[in-house]
């Protein structure tokens, strides 16, 4: 363990310090000590440090925790410096931040016993090229998260590689003003879920082999709810087909196998010029929040939802029924002949009956030859009524374009 | 752990004196910026091996501790001279800067063959910068204890409550764990010393008497305090509800509760909580994972095999057991009033 002061590290200092003349550079390598060495140094770095795990694995018994603000952790490459959690003895998560200002960089997390890393309550933090896995592939036994940032302001992921995650690999709870981007989410159940957050901006990223690609959910019961303008682009959700394997009593655990993007209970969204296709289910889902809860401020339908601009690969030529009920409504009122896109329709009693208001509707345009189904609740419970609208120009309408998400990257 | 040595009429004057005669902390405990090396360097304790502390230092006890793998645990607290306790309904006492909260945890192995082991002594200092945690673990020799940044595995055994030799790798926390459950909205604090886990006699060496008279006498109260009072878990004359609600409150409330640690998700177990899907009644995890154990619902009444809440607290895996940290064993004794509890929901 070695402490490099930019005075004798000048070009160490320059290239990462240009701005910050008294921090320094703390360099650690593998080796048997290694979890004392990294964690006295999270405990000991000041604002303005880095500290640099150089190439190699590093076996962690217990998980780390950085509470200093401002602080670099950084690791030679995602393939290179690599954080193994396989013989975890104690910690909920492989390494947990709790201070504002960090970034992660170049480095992975693997077979952690709980979620990967998890970011909680902090402002700024951003994670570069930095990769978490379980690599044994997909299975109940894997931790919950790879990336976990909740209750935070300003939140970026980007370069990211996420795999095996038995709830979701990218996710993202409970925030404000968030950027995913220049992602990969594959083998997990969720690949990106943005949940109970708002302002966020998903785009260029490849969600493949998951059991969905990218969700966005609003649960009830939480210190914030709500969940509202979302921007979904430029991403590809394609052949998200590896079954379901969360373990049960989990909210994803009811995502079916094969499901591009899910929308669930939040507004203002909009989901454009994605390549979502190969999914056996469906390639879009928006529905609303389907289990009791005494909540009396939780609003559980989706409103304000757009989708645009998008191209479309086969869908629904195999879904999967056994979880949830979405799946099999939707093969029941489609005769099998099932849609790109699906819309449960359900909205409060008086929307039913006088229908939403006008800048709630859903807007669908421009998605080339996409097929829809949205079914009609009423129509669809009494008999000798529609059940669902299967024309899509029914939702044909202009886009009025959300902002995009911006905050100071360089913190 | 005894100190006092005269009659209970006349130790209040002779705290006075003795502290202010001795002057026994050694450190400045208000501007404190760098932890020493060793706890001794303190001089918190007059016998540091036998845990007699200093005549400025006094002994405290709760009413429903905390389970940390069956360890006893030694309290004592320090407030500097003549200073005085805020107090706010139902929330830990307000210490004045430059107080001290001294937590030795140790196996004292009572009526066994097993000699005694102090593990770890933690610090809860009030410096001019708010709480700071520190952790010192003791030597082989138990003469002293020294500073542990990044916490310490100490595997060890010990003769559990059943009389059993047991073994176990306890685990200091390090600084950060410490936080973890030591915070509220952001900001580091004490969680035990609250008016209703301060309620109960304490055997001083001045004889018996409640520890809050005992902090009155001292000088370190001086107003009527309205609190919610609260059951020892280990009551069992209390009812097994109150019960049930104050061994959740000492053992989980801190991370559970609005501002804490776990509030992400939304489950608080704080003994002030009333709404029953927030203590977890059919409510379904948030970010569980294979932590739910394929259970949906974290307290299913009358069915305590089906609830989260049960599963987790009986698990050893680090990425199911709650709580997350402090533990490498189960709490028996938790797991099955918490069980009855559910059951008779």
């Amino acid at each position: 363990m070695k402490f490099l002061k930019p005075s004798n590290q000048i070009i160490v200092g320059l290239l990462f310090y240009s701005s910050s003349l008294f921090s320094a550079v703390q360099i650690i390598q593998p080796s048997e000590n290694a979890y004392e060495e990294i964690q006295e140094a999270f405990i000991l770095a000041e604002p303005g440090d880095v500290i640099r795990l150089t190439s190699g694995t590093y076996n962690l018994q217990d998980s780390l925790s950085l509470d200093v603000e401002g602080v670099q952790v950084e690791g030679e490459g995602m393939d290179q410096t690599v954080l193994n959690f396989a013989d975890q003895q104690s910690g909920a998560q492989g390494l947990s931040v709790t201070s504002d200002n960090v970034t992660l960089q170049d480095f992975s997390i693997q077979n952690a016993k709980g979620d990967a890393i998890k970011v909680k309550g902090v402002t700024n933090i951003k994670f570069l090229r930095v990769k978490t896995e379980w690599t044994n592939g997909p299975s109940p036994e894997n931790g919950a998260y790879g990336l976990y940032p909740v209750e935070s302001t300003n939140v970026l992921i980007d370069g990211c590689v996420a795999i095996g995650a038995s709830d979701a690999g990218i996710y993202v709870g409970q925030s404000k003003n968030i950027i995913v981007r220049n992602s990969r989410a594959e083998f997990n159940v969720a690949g990106i879920e943005i949940e109970n957050s708002y302002y966020a901006d998903v785009f260029n990223n490849i969600a493949t082999n998951n059991t969905g690609g990218i969700l966005v959910f609003d649960l009830p019961g939480l210190p914030q709810q709500g969940g509202h303008h979302v921007r979904v682009f430029n991403n590809r959700s394609v052949g998200n087909n590896t079954d379901n394997f969360a373990p049960e009593g989990n909210i994803v655990g009811e995502v079916p196998r094969g499901t591009g993007i899910i929308v669930q209970a939040n507004s203002d969204v909009e989901i454009f010029n994605n390549e979502i296709g190969n999914n056996d289910t469906v390639n879009i889902a928006v529905v609303t929040y389907g289990n009791e809860t005494d909540d009396k401020a939780y609003y559980p339908h989706p409103k304000s939802i757009q989708i645009h601009g998008n191209k479309f690969g086969p869908t629904g030529y195999n879904p999967d029924t056994s979880k949830g009920e979405l799946a099999q409504i939707l093969f029941d009122l489609s005769g099998g002949n099932m849609p790109d896109i699906f819309w449960d329709g359900l909205l409060p009693i008086s929307q039913l009956i006088f229908g939403q208001p006008e800048n709630e509707k859903m807007i669908i345009s421009n998605n080339g030859d996409a097929s829809l189904l949205a079914i009609k609740p009423i129509g669809y419970m009494v008999p000798f009524l529609e059940p669902a609208i299967l024309d899509i120009n029914e939702f044909h309408g202009e886009i009025s374009p959300l902002a995009k998400v911006e905050f100071d990257e360089n913190f | 752990m005894k100190i006092f040595r005269q009659s209970s009429l006349l130790f209040f004057f002779i705290v006075c004196f003795s502290s202010q005669a001795e002057g026994a902390i050694e450190k400045d405990l208000k501007n404190f910026s760098k932890a020493p090396k060793f706890l001794s360097e303190f001089g918190f304790f007059e016998d540091m091996k036998n845990q007699i502390p200093a005549a400025s230092v006094h002994p405290y006890s709760l009413v429903s501790p905390l389970f940390s793998d069956e360890t006893d645990k030694l309290r004592f607290v320090y407030v500097p001279e003549g200073e005085k306790l805020g107090y706010v309904k139902n929330k830990v006492f307000i210490f004045p800067v430059g107080s001290t909260l001294i937590k030795t945890f140790a196996y004292l192995n009572k009526n066994s063959h097993l000699e005694q082991q102090l593990l770890e002594t933690r610090l809860l200092i009030n410096t001019n910068e708010g709480w700071k945690a520190i952790s010192y673990v003791w030597n082989e020799e138990q003469t002293d204890a020294k500073r542990a940044i990044a916490g310490a595995t100490i595997p060890t055994s010990f003769i559990n409550s059943q009389g059993e030799l047991t073994a176990v790798r306890y685990r200091a926390p390090n600084q950060n764990q410490c936080k973890e459950c030591h915070q509220a909205n952001k900001v580091m604090t004490p969680i035990g010393p609250k008016a209703r886990n301060m309620n109960k006699v304490l055997d001083y060496q001045s004889g018996e008497m409640n520890q809050l008279l005992y902090w009155a006498a001292l000088g370190w109260i001086d107003q009527k305090l309205d609190s919610t009072t609260i059951s020892s878990y280990e009551d069992i004359n209390a009812s097994l509800n109150e019960r049930a609600r104050a061994y959740l409150d000492i053992n989980c409330g801190h991370c559970h509760i609005p501002g804490g640690s776990a509030d992400t998700t939304g489950l608080y177990l704080n003994f002030t909580e009333i709404n029953q899907e927030k203590l977890g009644i059919y409510k379904k995890p948030v970010a569980a994972g294979r932590a739910s154990g394929n259970l949906k619902y974290s307290i299913v009444p009358g069915h305590s095999d089906k609830s989260i809440m049960l599963f987790r607290m009986k698990s050893l895996d680090p990425g199911i057991m709650m709580p997350e940290s402090g533990r490498a064993l189960a709490d028996d004794a938790g797991i099955k009033l918490i069980s009855d509890w559910i059951d008779k929901l």
